[in-house]
């Protein structure tokens, strides 16, 4: 669904769902260069479970009217400003890599707003390389390459989609050749300069990582690790995409958490 | 700089798509002979049939087998995703009626294999989808059909007969600048001889009969897309960003963005016209793609040399192939096919009809049939065979003479295959025995 934030057009998937003002809410924000599809799956199973499902498109990003948002700060307050639009008091929010970052800065800002955080995918402190980012400056297909490859296991080229037919290579190089040029080095640059102390940070926190992920391999998390309210559920074989390498398991480990009482 | 590398084709053509059966650790893609699967529970099958979770459910929609064929050619040719189908012609009819409701309009090249000649021409046209077709030769033509309810441009990348090389990069523009896709038939060119996407096209489809399955064992199509095609900001696709009621409202693009093309043919297309691939044939075509690149650069030389042999021979009257300067796509095949034009071409031998016949009939080598694409060379005479009926003025209509004949050249030793050929033209070219 279309609504406005910030006077800009910006686009949530709602899994064929009017919000309704008597379930309880999961907003969904996704990682660098991507959109609200990579959550497909577990978006659409939410959905039709019971529960309100806000998947957006970051402002720049699918459907969402830009220009790109420049720091985790700033996505993290259009976050909440998306919960103002759509007059949500609190709500959860699942957030992979560069998105989990901005579910976790809403948190630390507006800790009354955000029941509890799912970060998929997630390291904290974020840096990104300096080659990285600067052939993401340039737009080079490097960077596209980088995110590719670095955002899969290293057996994804090699191993069963387990979505049938499908290429997650392909899936993401294509994704990445939509966006408009510099919104994959907006969202790496503000990933890289992202701090924070996360002091307010007190909701229930559940790190899904992938064991085999090498953008933000697993000790990459051991600071948010220590927040107080965290738990960590580990995904042997799969690489940054979670949602896509394994969907099963992703989608497991957020029912139960996402289940629980407020 | 050099950043992290993508496996090479050779090492996708045996490796993608599979890892070895968790079940099992059979190297060998296993063959999941089965219709459907056992689900865990209520709450897993209602999750399955509502896209909530990854999976088959049964193997008309997808399969395992099935599915490794698919994304191995997605992986070859750099696309999101594949659709095996029951053939080409079947992989042809998922795309369009995919994309297409009655009264839309498509714009192809005229230098088409007869069987998708017939498809656009005919049978489509019943149900209300037309067609105009065109000369491939310049791109401009493509264009000056576009009318404003055309939905799709489509031409084979090496068309049929006189292997005329479509300008993917020109015909691409012209579609993507009218905001259309263009789909091709990339049968005779493989993943392995040209980047079909890398060129510009958004879909394509292989018979997989011919190279890549390679040893004529098997019927089987295989459709693939780019996922570059923006089907929202086209605006002309309602099948792809409309709620679709048969389906419980899904609006394909929003749902799924790179992957709605392929989301509706499988969940539409193949749930109800059920043109779907046997575990079997994908595990045959299989076979032959883990040898793709190895066999077309040998298929590429022997057609060089058998090339070469019939341009010096005084009963060949001409040799159509687009790697001779005398053809009119030579500069266009060496910007677009590096590696080779392919292994399929014709020539015409001097003496019309009779000629021919005893061409062929003198053959030992070159297998007389109506196929291609095979590792054993392959021969027709369409004067004496698919097109007897006509006459010499309608077999001009087709591109064709009493004189073409068609080789698809394969595997064996070259020498052996230009023998062959000598030995048939010999006798060929010998006067007919005076009737007593």
């Amino acid at each position: 669904m279309d609504f406005v934030v910030d006077r800009r057009k910006a686009f949530a998937y709602i899994a064929a769902h009017a919000p309704d003002a008597r379930k309880r809410t999961i907003v969904f924000v996704h990682g660098a260069g991507l959109d609200h599809s990579t959550f497909g799956l577990q978006s659409r199973y939410f959905g039709y479970h019971g529960r309100n499902v806000l998947a957006l498109d970051l402002p720049g990003h699918g459907r969402s009217e830009g220009p790109p948002i420049p720091t985790i700060a700033g996505m993290a307050d259009w976050v909440l400003g998306v919960l103002d639009a759509h007059e949500i008091a609190a709500a959860a929010i699942v957030g992979h890599s560069m998105g989990a970052l901005a579910a976790l800065e809403a948190a630390n800002r507006r800790p009354e707003r955000i029941e509890r955080i799912a970060c998929i995918g997630v390291g904290y402190p974020m840096k990104v390389s300096e080659a990285f980012l600067e052939a993401a400056r340039r737009n080079e297909q490097t960077a596209f390459d980088m995110e590719t490859i670095w955002g899969h296991a290293a057996q994804v080229p090699l191993g069963g989609n387990p979505n049938p037919g499908m290429w997650m290579y392909g899936d993401m190089l294509a994704r990445l050749a939509r966006l408009a040029p510099g919104v994959l080095y907006n969202d790496l640059k503000a990933c890289n300069e992202y701090a924070s102390d996360f002091a307010n940070v007190k909701c229930p926190v559940l790190l899904i990582l992938g064991r085999r992920d090498a953008m933000t391999p697993p000790r990459a998390a051991s600071l948010l690790q220590k927040l107080p309210n965290a738990k960590t559920e580990f995904v042997d074989l799969s690489g940054h995409s979670l949602m896509a390498e394994a969907p099963d398991a992703t989608l497991d480990a957020l029912i139960p958490f996402l289940a629980e009482p407020r | 700089m050099s950043g992290p590398k993508y496996p090479g084709f050779d090492t996708l053509a045996l490796h993608a798509g599979q890892s070895p059966d968790p079940a099992t650790g059979s190297r060998a893609v296993p063959i999941y002979q089965t219709t459907s699967y056992v689900f865990r529970d209520t709450e897993h099958a209602a999750s399955l049939f509502n896209m909530e979770r990854a999976g088959h459910v049964y193997s008309r929609i997808s399969n395992p087998t099935v599915a490794v064929l698919e994304e191995r050619i997605a992986a070859l040719e750099g696309g999101v995703g594949a659709i095996a189908t029951a053939s080409g012609q079947a992989a042809l009819h998922l795309a369009v009626a995919t994309l297409m409701d009655a009264g839309e309009h498509i714009v192809a090249s005229g230098s088409l294999y007869g069987g998708s000649h017939n498809l656009l021409g005919y049978t489509l046209k019943r149900f209300g989808v037309e067609t105009t077709f065109v000369s491939p030769r310049d791109p401009e033509n493509f264009k000056r059909a576009l009318k404003p309810n055309t939905r799709l441009i489509f031409g084979e990348t090496l068309g049929n007969p006189g292997l005329d090389v479509l300008d993917i990069p020109a015909v691409a523009a012209i579609a993507h600048e009218a905001k259309l896709p263009l789909l091709v038939d990339a049968t005779f060119t493989t993943p392995y001889l040209m980047n079909h996407f890398g060129l510009g096209a958004d879909l394509l489809y292989h018979s997989a009969t011919k190279f890549l399955g390679g040893h004529g064992v098997a019927i089987g199509g295989v459709l693939v897309d780019s996922g570059r095609f923006d089907w929202e900001a086209s605006g002309k696709f309602a099948t792809l960003t409309a709620p679709y009621e048969g389906f419980h409202g899904m609006d394909f693009e929003e749902e799924s963005g790179t992957r709605a093309f392929l989301l509706r043919a499988r969940r539409e297309g193949l749930r109800d016209f059920g043109a779907c691939m046997a575990p079997m044939t994908a595990f045959h075509i299989l076979q032959g793609v883990e040898t793709l690149h190895l066999r077309m650069p040998r298929h590429v030389e022997n057609t060089r040399a058998v090339v070469a042999f019939l341009e010096k021979q005084p009963q060949v009257e001409r040799v159509i192939y687009p790697e001779l300067s005398s053809h009119p796509d030579y500069e266009l095949c060496k910007r677009l096919l590096p590696k080779g034009a392919g292994a399929v071409f014709s020539f015409e031998i001097k003496g019309g009809r009779p000629a021919g016949r005893k061409f062929i009939e003198s053959l030992r080598v070159f297998s007389h049939l109506a196929n291609v694409g095979d590792a054993k060379s392959l021969v027709i005479h369409p004067a004496t065979t698919t097109h007897y009926r006509m006459s010499d003025a309608d077999l001009a209509k087709s591109g064709i003479t009493a004189g073409t004949v068609r080789l698809s050249v394969g595997l064996e030793a070259s020498a052996d295959l230009i023998e062959d050929l000598e030995r048939a033209l010999k006798v060929a070219a010998k006067p007919a025995a005076a009737q007593p």
